[in-house]
């Protein structure tokens, strides 16, 4: 780890915010080279965390970047490991499908949509990279902040009504989030997470209850996040008024909260955390099912595939919650797996929604409102563009339900699709080898099962509905939308394909990310560089 | 002075969560406001209070660090000011918008019936009170 190498790990986080910047610089009407310069960039972090993965893959030690050359814990630090590199990798490859499909139309539909895409971006790489609890919470906030202004993009009361209280619920949320912080810091007096594994341990007993409330408060900020039940009501609605492509990009939040989740239990609450060891597994457990059987009862319910991708996000949740309740390494490692190839999956229904339904008559709200501040930028409504649609493809029906299938496929975890191999690993991590099931095991597998089944109900009935009952006027779908959906559906075909690499990458992500004595030698052991 | 602290967030905290409940959308920014000042002070706390203390070591000076305040807390007090500044200022910007598009404060966008009918009925009786009042 030397020279330009070790300068990979802080450029997912300053390369977008130094691309964004420079946006804002070119005017709004030169969209094809903000498009390019965004485009520029997304691809730089595929190609950044690919670098990462292939990094991280030759030796299970993280690698530790020191910002400013100050060692931990004084300075702040990014980490990344494997877990941290394929989640890169997961919001670059989210990212660029969600760009190409807003080239469509989205992103004329308000100002400034690639800086706050980009920042967003930002926000969820430093999420994954950060090794400092106060600055995850910078970082936190520069991705609600962004998050804010793309689910606003496109305006509109319906949106702006979501929107109000999408942005109440988060300033609220990271108030929790200070709470927690602060409370930490007060019994452990570090916000290092290395340092915080190190001294957990030594906690006295009387304070013990002290830092389990800090860390559940804390953890209270990140399941708001994940969505799970009963925190998750804001979830369905807000995702289903974001334009199309915002949604399928806001698929990866709720994924930050669940690593954080996974990231701070087995570091801070693993094995060898003395009296707190644990604390939370319970909890986790008990709300992931809960959060399933919510997702299951809301898939059935949803009379439209905004509201099911929805409650489908909620249902992954669930299930990764109620998996890392479980903590045992085969379980992680098919949740990590089901994890990757479900936001994929529900990014591209988000992402079909649109062509599907374009052509059918749902209430929808009413465009071009009134504007209520005098400098509101209203192009996109002016120039009349809405309805050009690109060079048009044949046969839409055909490739819009295969389409259609396959994510349902994915979603509900059928063979062949990759996501019948992510239940299969975590079923089969449940069933274990051997030892008795317990009850609790049971539980989660039947409900794993009968949440594929509902998927396949909710999807079938609306796939009849939209699809095959005949509409005046054939949908129509251009490359452009095309291209993003096909992109992530074949990735999932990869993630199939190469499944078993692919796992055992993710097994040793898994069994780093409990071994924390790596982390945390990694971390307090670098030196600052000698070099300037 | 822990009490004064501790009454002072604990006010605050009951204040603006009580707001933040409230179906005005000008009340659930004042909550949140407030709620906000409550966290600044809570972290201010975890520093453990002390008065008359530098945060800042001399250069070189080999003191007992218990005579100096706890930097950090204070640099996340910062930090968390800033933010939720900024946070407050575009939900003002959003609540605003709302209030165009929808011609209501309501947090939902829309009255309730329920509250409707009562002032409704609150607005009657008035009527028919400054109706009696006449004759």
């Amino acid at each position: 780890m030397n020279g330009l190498m070790q300068h990979l790990v802080v450029t997912p986080v300053l390369l977008p915010l130094a691309i964004s910047a420079a946006i804002l610089l070119v005017d709004e009407q030169r969209r094809q080279l903000k498009r390019g310069m965004t485009l520029f960039a997304v691809l730089a972090l595929i190609a950044n965390a690919a670098m990462l993965i292939v990094m991280s893959a030759k030796d299970s030690v993280p690698t530790v970047y020191l910002i400013g050359n100050w060692t931990a814990p004084f300075g702040i630090t990014l980490v990344t490991d494997k877990l941290t590199a394929i989640m890169l990798m997961l919001t670059g490859i989210l990212g660029l499908a969600t760009l190409l499909y807003s080239f469509a139309r989205w992103d004329r539909a308000g100002p400034r949509f690639h800086a706050l895409f980009l920042l967003l971006l930002m926000g969820v790489n430093g999420a994954f990279l950060t090794g400092d609890l106060f600055n995850l919470f910078v970082f936190f906030e520069v991705m609600l902040a962004a998050s804010y202004g793309l689910a606003l993009h496109g305006g509109g009361s319906a949106r702006t009504r979501v929107g109000l209280h999408y942005i109440a619920i988060n300033v609220a949320t990271s108030l929790l989030f200070l709470i927690g912080v602060a409370l930490l810091y007060s019994v452990t007096g570090t916000l290092n997470m290395a340092d915080l594994a190190m001294r957990i341990p030594a906690v006295p007993r009387e304070d013990i209850m002290l830092l389990e409330a800090g860390a559940a408060i804390l953890g209270i900020a990140f399941l708001v996040k994940a969505g799970m039940w009963p925190l998750s009501f804001w979830l369905t609605p807000t995702y289903a008024a974001a334009v199309m492509p915002v949604a399928a990009l806001f698929a990866i939040l709720s994924k930050v909260g669940i690593y954080i989740v996974l990231r701070l239990t087995s570091l801070l609450f693993g094995d060898e955390s003395g009296t707190a060891a644990h604390f939370a597994d319970d909890w986790l457990y008990a709300g992931g099912i809960a959060t399933l059987v919510y997702g299951i009862v809301g898939v059935l319910a949803a009379r439209r595939l905004t509201i099911f991708a929805g409650y489908s996000i909620i249902m992954s949740t669930g299930t990764l919650l109620a998996a890392i309740g479980m903590a045992n390494i085969p379980v992680l490692t098919g949740a990590l797996f089901y994890l990757v190839s479900s936001t994929l999956g529900i990014a591209a229904l988000y992402l079909l929604i649109e062509p599907i339904e374009r052509h059918h008559d749902f209430d929808e709200p009413a465009p071009a409102p009134e504007p209520v501040f005098e400098d509101e930028y209203l192009a996109y409504y002016e120039d009349g563009q809405e309805d050009e649609i690109g060079v048009v493809i044949p046969a839409t029906i055909a490739i819009l339900g295969v389409g259609l299938a396959f994510c349902a496929l994915l979603i509900a975890g059928l063979p062949p699709l990759s996501g019948f191999i992510a239940k299969f690993a975590i079923i089969s991590g449940l069933l274990g080898e051997g030892q008795a099931i317990t009850a609790a095991s049971w539980v989660f597998i039947s409900l794993i099962i009968i949440s594929g089944l509902a998927v396949l109900i909710a999807t079938t009935r609306a796939g009849i509905e939209l699809i095959w009952s005949p509409t005046e006027n054939s949908p129509s779908l251009s490359i452009v939308e095309a291209a993003p959906i096909a992109f992530l559906l074949s990735v999932c075909l990869g993630l199939m394909i190469f499944a078993g690499p692919t796992m055992r990458y993710m097994e040793d992500a898994v069994r780093a990310i409990g071994q924390k004595n790596l982390y945390i030698e990694a971390t307090m052991k670098t030196p600052s560089s000698t070099q300037p | 002075m822990e009490v004064v602290l501790a009454l002072a967030v604990g006010i605050l905290t009951a204040s603006g969560i009580w707001l933040l409940f409230r179906p005005r959308t000008f009340q659930v920014i004042i909550g949140l406001s407030l709620l906000s000042y409550a966290i600044n002070l809570f972290i201010l706390g975890t520093g453990r209070l002390k008065t008359d203390a530098p945060p800042v070591i001399p250069r070189g000076a080999a003191t007992d660090p218990a005579l100096y305040a706890d930097p950090l807390p204070q640099a996340l007090v910062l930090t968390a000011i800033v933010i939720s500044f900024a946070t407050t200022a575009l939900l003002l910007v959003v609540l605003l918008a709302l209030r165009g598009l929808t011609g209501t404060d309501h947090v939902d966008g829309k009255e309730h019936d329920e509250g409707r009918k009562r002032n409704l009925k609150r607005d009657e009786r008035q009527d028919h009170d400054q109706k009696q009042d006449d004759k």
